[in-house]
């Protein structure tokens, strides 16, 4: 079996050890790291992610797998930063202004990296201005609001607005979710895009990326 | 009556099928070596990191009809409305089960620990639940050894934030039971840290008064209806009030 198609096969398997000195190992035998990224850890997760909307697998082992594409991922980033490798795209993701729920937000951020995002995660209690200026800066796409709190949903709003304000909101996307929120909850406050799970969010990122280009 | 309650950490060590289905794994699935070790782990660091206190405080209705309306932020019909009216016995419950577990989940998000991270939190929600689940029956004995209970009577515990009791009572259900004695705190937007807490008020009466139909139209966006649990629960236990702790 090929390097990189084993480096997809230990992905899946949770193996992060495994992965880790294989990507080493592809990276010592010069094969392009966009290659090792997009046929070993990408197309890993890939099929790790059809498994899980599938219900074949459960959240714990989707874990295990991200682990183990961060294995590889930290040995590929310098290579991308060296010669210059684009991302696939730029998400700004956080809890909104105060909440303190974080499990939810880092799946997103975890699945949303192993699709090939860069995930720029401002972490928890994130104030409306925050999430539009790193938005502004990094030059990123997306921003994606997470509240698990019905006392907080309405700072997602708030960024909606500041978006249209500074007349940003067609250039930088917004998706919104958590256990309170709903499709009609984002329709109300003019967000772009409602997601349920990690899984649809990174499909729905992929959407709101191509409908920008 | 007003008590702190230590409890136990094996009271509230949560049952394997409980964790995974928070994670989305049905009951009897077959589970893989990776995802029983996983629970294994979390199962160690969570016995190693929880603290579980309780503490209540009982409540007349007069008094808790003005906790209960809050902020004036409430559903215009709840079930509560009905329930509190009748019930025998009220009393404002908080419990947590510490900060260091929170902590934990985060330091183990940091090291890309995710699964492990994840699973903990699993473990420490429903560790969290158990934990109330052991304040409800605490005072449920408290008040059958003082003989204010009979074999008909039910409990049920209701929380902010759900069955319409808006998440804004929290600000003067905490100025009656301050929870800050047992180091829960309230932030502005009404959120409890440690984060892994629960608060609300338990309800003693005739079973019959909990029962309640999940028709208000707030139970539409009720992702859990677990009112719906609880009430079966309290019907195929009959004699449930006659067990000791």
């Amino acid at each position: 079996m090929d390097i990189v198609k084993e480096i997809s096969e230990y992905l899946q398997r949770g193996d992060n050890e495994k992965v880790f000195m294989l990507t080493k190992q592809a990276i010592e035998k010069n094969i392009s790291p966009k290659i090792i990224l997009d046929k070993g850890l990408i197309s890993g997760m890939d099929i790790i992610g059809k498994k899980y909307k599938a219900h074949e697998i459960f959240l714990p082992e989707v874990l295990l797998a991200a682990k183990a594409m961060y294995a590889g991922m930290d040995l590929l980033k310098p290579l991308f930063v060296k010669e210059g490798i684009p991302t696939i795209g730029k998400v700004v993701i956080g809890s909104v202004q105060g909440d303190l729920h974080d499990i939810g937000k880092n799946l997103v951020g975890i699945m949303l990296k192993g699709a090939g995002f860069e995930v720029i995660d401002l972490g928890n209690n994130v104030a409306p201005k925050n999430f539009v200026a790193t938005a502004k800066k990094e030059n990123a796409t997306v921003i994606g609001m997470s509240a698990l709190l019905t006392t907080t949903m309405p700072a997602m709003k708030m960024v909606v607005d500041l978006l249209k304000e500074q007349g940003l909101a067609e250039k930088i996307k917004t998706i919104i979710g958590g256990a309170p929120v709903s499709e009609e909850f984002a329709q109300e406050i003019g967000a772009d895009a409602y997601s349920y799970d990690s899984a649809h969010a990174v499909e729905t990122v992929k959407k709101l990326m191509q409908e920008n280009h | 009556m007003r008590e702190i309650i230590n409890i136990s950490i094996n009271d509230i060590k949560p049952a394997r099928d409980d964790v995974l289905k928070t994670q989305g794994v049905p009951a009897g699935s077959k589970l893989s070596g990776n995802v029983k070790t996983l629970f294994k782990k979390a199962m160690a660091l969570f016995v190693e990191c929880v603290h579980p206190i309780g503490i209540i405080s009982e409540i007349s209705i007069p008094e808790f009809n003005i906790v209960y309306a809050g902020e004036g932020l409430n559903e215009k019909s709840t079930p509560l409305d009905a329930i509190i009216e009748k019930a025998d016995n009220l009393v404002l419950f908080a419990l947590t089960i510490g900060e260091n577990v929170t902590e934990k989940i985060n330091e183990l998000f940091k090291t890309n620990e995710f699964a492990l991270g994840t699973m903990l939190d699993a473990v420490a929600s429903v560790g969290t639940d158990n934990g109330a689940d052991c304040v409800e029956k605490h005072f449920t004995n408290v008040l059958r050894k003082k003989g204010r209970i009979t074999l008909s009577s039910g409990t049920v515990r209701y929380s902010t934030g759900y069955c319409g009791w808006h998440m804004s009572g929290q600000k003067k259900l905490f100025g009656f039971l301050h929870p800050e004695n047992i180091g829960i705190m309230l932030l502005d937007s009404y959120l409890m840290k440690p984060l892994k807490s629960i608060s609300g008020v338990i309800v003693v009466g005739e079973k019959e008064i909990h029962r309640f139909k999940d028709s208000y139209p707030f139970c539409s966006d009720c992702k859990t209806h677990s009112c719906r649990k609880r009430i079966k629960a309290l019907f195929d236990a009959p004699e449930s009030h006659n067990k000791e702790m």
